[in-house]
């Protein structure tokens, strides 16, 4: 093989992670943005006030702070159960970090979709019978749905790109495993990585227009 | 027999009193048209007639029934509530139609939601489904609109949006529809469909309670207009009582006021 395919692979394997902490973040934070999302808009005055100072706390602080603290600050308190050693620890404080990071992004979206909803539609939902479950799943939801899909792709497609801050607690990406090459003279390789990310944001720029068109049937 | 008692309801938000003492009933069949100025309490006591808001005091009776006492929390129970505000139909002032069924959709959604609590709806689906559809279909005829069931509501004119929920508020066959301003929202050329729709069902005897500020279109369709003002019900009578030999001063004022500010509509 000649060193252009080895770089490229190498390069291919990197992306795996940056690919694999995408997945496992969305897959963890949008749920869990949910959760915060209704702590958020809970009529239980404490619960309302703990989960919007957090929210308050998680976005205004930098990623790249809460990733080096995720993964440092457990040893630096002398507690007991640190990350697991080697690759897998750093892996797994990087999940964590963006896990939490990013669902409270989404919850932010989720209450601003859910709260736009007009009284109007659960009143007329009460007023015909219909259960709290029922008008939530049968009426308020897909409404909401619509509307939180444009904001919600530009938070995944900065996920994509976020990805990459990983390095910062050396989670081997791809960016840093480009660096290793540009440090040794090799530039291409840098470059090269802007191509998976543009790749990777197209095809999720597909996927979410079709859903937008997917729900264009009605208007809100 | 009245079909609906109210018993000295009374609501506050706040400090604020919306509705003090009060009293009128309803038979069946009858038609009553409430008037009165911006903020009189004629939403709120609509409102509270289908537990919108809760009232503070007093209470509300169906078919002999209490269904509502604001002395005993017994009759308060949100999944009794869910039951009883059946009794009643509402239609908006403005629509709220759902806006991601079409209009087929969105009479036949909640008598859909009711029918799965029926003991034979695992055996019967079929038929009872189709059942559904048939009258959601027969209503929608009868507003007028047999072209467009298949309509969402941001394709069809206000008119049309607020003749769907009417079919929507009939499909669960309330003992008593009301009305809100159902015309406040419309273009003045839409208005004259919404109240036809509306003779149309008074004409079948609907018992209803209209809550509206077209007076010629009152003073038409109503068995019995009661004047509000400030929460309370100042007067009531026929319409030839009320419009031509108001006894109340305020009731007069808020006519001759009426009459200058709008010109009664031609509807
Ligand atoms: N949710 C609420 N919270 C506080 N005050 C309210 C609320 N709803 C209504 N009010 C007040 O109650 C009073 C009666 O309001 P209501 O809407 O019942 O009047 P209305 O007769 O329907 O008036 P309009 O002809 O303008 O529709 C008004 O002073 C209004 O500001
Ligand atoms: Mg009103």
């Amino acid at each position: 093989m000649d060193q252009a395919s080895v770089i490229i692979n190498r390069l291919s394997e990197s992306f795996l992670i940056n690919c694999r902490l995408f997945a496992l973040t969305l897959l963890f934070s949008l749920p869990l943005g949910l959760l915060i999302a209704f702590g958020s808009m809970s009529r239980f005055k404490p619960v309302r006030w703990l989960m919007r100072a957090f929210v308050w706390v998680i976005r205004g602080t930098p990623l790249m702070l809460q990733l080096i603290i995720m993964f440092y600050g457990p040893g630096l308190l002398g507690m007991s159960i640190a990350w697991p050693n080697g690759d897998a620890g750093r892996f797994t404080a990087a999940t964590v970090a963006f896990v939490i990071n990013y669902a409270c992004y989404y919850s932010e979206i989720y209450r601003g979709g859910i709260e736009s909803i007009p009284k109007g539609q659960y009143e007329a939902g009460q007023v015909l019978g219909m259960t709290k479950a029922q008008i939530f799943f049968k009426v308020t939801l897909l409404q909401v749905v619509k509307r939180i899909i444009p904001p919600v792709g530009n938070e995944v497609m900065s996920l994509v790109k976020d990805t990459s801050l990983a390095r910062i607690i050396a989670n081997k990406e791809i960016i840093m495993m480009a660096g290793e090459y540009s440090s040794k003279g090799l530039i291409w390789p840098l470059f090269a990585t802007g191509i998976y990310f543009l790749i990777f944001i197209g095809v999720l720029t597909i996927l979410f227009d079709y859903l937008e068109k997917k729900l264009s049937y009605f208007r809100t | 027999m009245a079909i609906l008692e109210v018993k000295n309801l009374g609501k506050f938000f706040g400090t604020l009193q919306v509705l003090r003492e009060i009293n009128f009933s309803l038979e069946k069949g009858e038609i009553i048209v409430i008037i009165g100025a911006s903020g009189s309490g004629k939403t709120t006591l609509l409102r509270c007639l289908n537990f919108l808001e809760r009232p503070d005091k007093g209470s509300i009776i169906v078919n002999d029934e209490i269904i509502f006492d604001a002395e005993n929390p017994a009759t308060q129970k949100e999944n009794e509530v869910r039951k009883k505000r059946l009794h009643f139909g509402l239609v908006f002032q403005n629509f709220n139609l759902f806006p991601q069924y079409t209009a087929l959709q969105n009479v036949t959604l909640a008598a859909e939601m009711l029918a799965k609590e029926r003991f034979d709806y695992k055996q019967n689906k079929k038929a009872i489904l189709r059942e559904i559809q048939d009258n959601g279909e027969k209503l929608l005829a009868q507003v007028g609109l047999t072209d467009k069931l298949n309509s969402y509501p941001h394709q069809i004119s206000g008119g049309q949006q607020q003749r769907v929920a009417i079919a929507r508020a009939l499909a669960l066959e309330p003992d008593i529809l009301c009305f809100d301003e159902p015309t406040s929202a419309l273009d003045p050329e839409l208005i004259g469909e919404v109240l036809n729709v509306i003779r149309n069902l008074a004409d079948r005897h609907t018992t209803m309670i209209i809550v509206t500020h077209e007076m010629n279109f009152a003073r038409d369709v109503a068995d019995r207009i009661i004047f509000m003002d400030e929460g309370i019900i100042v007067e009531q009578g026929t319409p030839q009582m009320i419009f031509e030999n108001p006894r109340e001063e305020r009731t007069k004022q808020f006519l001759t006021r009426y009459s200058e500010n709008k010109d009664f509509s031609p509807y």
